[in-house]
């Protein structure tokens, strides 16, 4: 009996404190919303020096391992996809196959986790680390906003950088595709070429690269709630370091599963 | 308060900063228990207290960093607690904060930091933000350190260039969380007397949080002991020296607390535990 309150205690005040997060994010969603916007020409202003450094960290820096993957995905795509279609005799259609999965899922949510674990755990660590060291308090006691200061250069540059990025790997992806067939199943490459063209749609890029967009501002909002909501000193970081890439990456896939059932269900 | 002026005549001032019945509580754990205060412009005022009597709590109210439970804190004749965001920035901006542990922002140069709040808050041109930088910096004697990022400097100079920082907007109110903490003596005795320095030469009021009572004799004006939540002793120095209050004498003569073990409650309280 009494184990059993203790029990429902316990659940209730898990749910309680889930419930508690839920809102403080929102509430710094709302916040960052805010002074990106109506806030920035009312008392503040964007701080976009420290955007584009923010834009370099996230973006430029990413592109090698970016790219390298995608590349590595699209041609992994072509060789799985044509050992299952030569049963069929139709390895041409190879093309239609990496050209369909890299533009609408591959290319978004593969470049969206890497920059989680990249750029999503720096942001942690950085605001997290300067939690810790009183740096935060420090700006609020210079009148300067920490969401202003800190948040808003950081989620613009992931708002900005992370389409370019997918739109880089859609066509490395493709392009992994395009050499595995012209090379090894020996596709003739205007064959490819016009497959591939005729398989994608406008449709398929697109919503790929809106995707990226509500990807971009989740990984930028988790990264900055986790790291300013850091307790406790070095091992608060890397917990906090830890979630942020955890909790990203979750709600990365959920909100793909949500898109995908609202434009690709009903088709 | 009435201070004597050289001609002996007596003049009444406001005070610059008034605490009334401010209570704090985490939880069931209250902290701050209905304090009074007041501080005037021009003093250096000192809060005593020992490890978690709710000395940085206070100044955590005082920054503005956190909400008390109830009371009210006025800086300037302004609510603290109740007024609007633009409102409470304009009053940051007359105070200057110095943390425990300097808290420059790593990311940038020394000049960068103490920079940062003329870059934020004045429309001042890059090359006149420069020389108020370099002035602030000469100030407290680390002239040479523009271009240092703070983990090359030494605990001390990372303090003096925390200082320069709180200083930049010439602040009327100066926050010093524990100035010493950390430090070796010596390096602790010359940022007591950077304070001292810096109280001749600007007439700010200066408010420290610290338990070194060396520092407290060098630099306080007032003196107040915070325990348990309220303050035991509000008073001058002199006052402090004299005074017969049991929890004074005990902070001036460093005695440790009686330590009283009863065997049979400590088992008892384990028992309840289980």
């Amino acid at each position: 009996m009494n184990s059993g309150i203790k029990t429902f205690g316990a659940v209730g005040r898990s749910a309680g404190e889930f419930f508690a997060q839920v809102a403080r994010v929102a509430d710094l969603a709302r916040q960052t919303l805010y002074w990106s916007t109506v806030g920035a020409f009312r008392y503040e202003r964007i701080r976009w020096n420290e955007t584009f450094t923010q834009m370099v960290r996230i973006g430029v820096n990413s592109l090698p391992i970016v790219g390298m993957i995608s590349f590595f995905v699209g041609l992994i795509i072509a060789m799985q996809s044509a050992y299952q279609l030569e049963r069929f005799g139709a390895v041409v259609y190879v093309a239609d196959l990496v050209g369909v999965s890299i533009t609408r899922e591959l290319g978004p949510l593969i470049t969206a986790i890497i920059i989680t674990g990249r750029s999503g755990s720096a942001i942690a660590a950085e605001l997290g680390t300067m939690k810790v060291s009183e740096e935060i308090d420090a700006l609020q006691t210079m009148a300067i906003n920490p969401v202003s200061f800190l948040v808003v250069p950081r989620t613009l540059a992931m708002l900005i950088m992370l389409p370019c990025l997918t739109i880089m790997a859609d066509f490395l992806g493709l392009l992994g595709g395009f050499v595995l067939g012209v090379v090894q199943l020996q596709i003739p490459y205007s064959a490819y070429f016009s497959h591939t063209a005729d398989a994608i749609l406008f449709k398929d890029f697109f919503t790929g690269l809106s995707k990226s967009v509500l990807f971009a501002f989740i990984i930028a909002l988790i990264g900055a709630y986790q790291g300013l909501h850091v307790r406790g000193g070095a091992e608060g970081v890397g917990k906090s370091t830890t979630d942020s890439v955890v909790t990203s990456i979750f709600l990365v896939i959920l909100s793909d599963v949500l898109f995908t059932a609202l434009f690709f269900s009903t088709f | 308060m009435a201070i004597k002026t050289k001609a002996n005549s007596t003049v009444t001032v406001d005070p610059i900063i008034k605490i009334r019945n401010l209570n704090t509580s985490y939880g069931k754990h209250q902290v701050l228990q209905g304090i009074d205060l007041d501080i005037y412009p021009e003093e250096t005022f000192v809060i005593l207290g020992r490890s978690g009597c709710g000395k940085s709590t206070l100044l955590r109210h005082l920054m503005g960093l956190e909400k008390p439970t109830s009371g009210t804190i006025s800086i300037k004749n302004m609510d603290l607690l109740h007024t609007n965001q633009p409102g409470r920035a304009e009053l940051m901006k007359k105070m200057g904060v110095l943390f425990q542990s300097g808290a420059l922002f790593n990311s940038m140069t020394v000049g960068e930091n103490v920079a940062l709040p003329l870059r934020e808050h004045t429309p001042l041109d890059p090359a006149t933000i420069q020389i108020m930088t370099r002035m602030k910096l000469e100030l407290v004697g680390l002239s040479g350190f523009f271009d240092h990022l703070p983990a090359q400097l030494s605990g001390g100079m990372r303090k003096r260039a925390a200082l320069a920082r709180a200083l930049a907007m010439d602040p009327e109110i100066l926050l010093c969380d524990e100035p010493s903490a950390g430090l070796d003596p010596i390096v602790a005795v010359g940022i007591d007397h950077l304070i001292l320095k810096l109280k001749a030469a600007f007439k700010m009021c200066i408010i420290v949080v610290t338990h070194e009572l060396a520092s407290v004799f060098l630099i306080a004006d007032r003196i107040a002991l915070l325990d348990g939540g309220v303050f035991r002793f509000i008073g001058t120095r002199e006052e402090f020296t004299n005074s017969q209050d049991p929890r004074v004498r005990q902070f001036l003569e460093r005695r440790p607390d009686d330590e009283k073990i009863d065997p049979d409650s400590y088992v008892n309280l384990l028992l309840e535990n289980q």
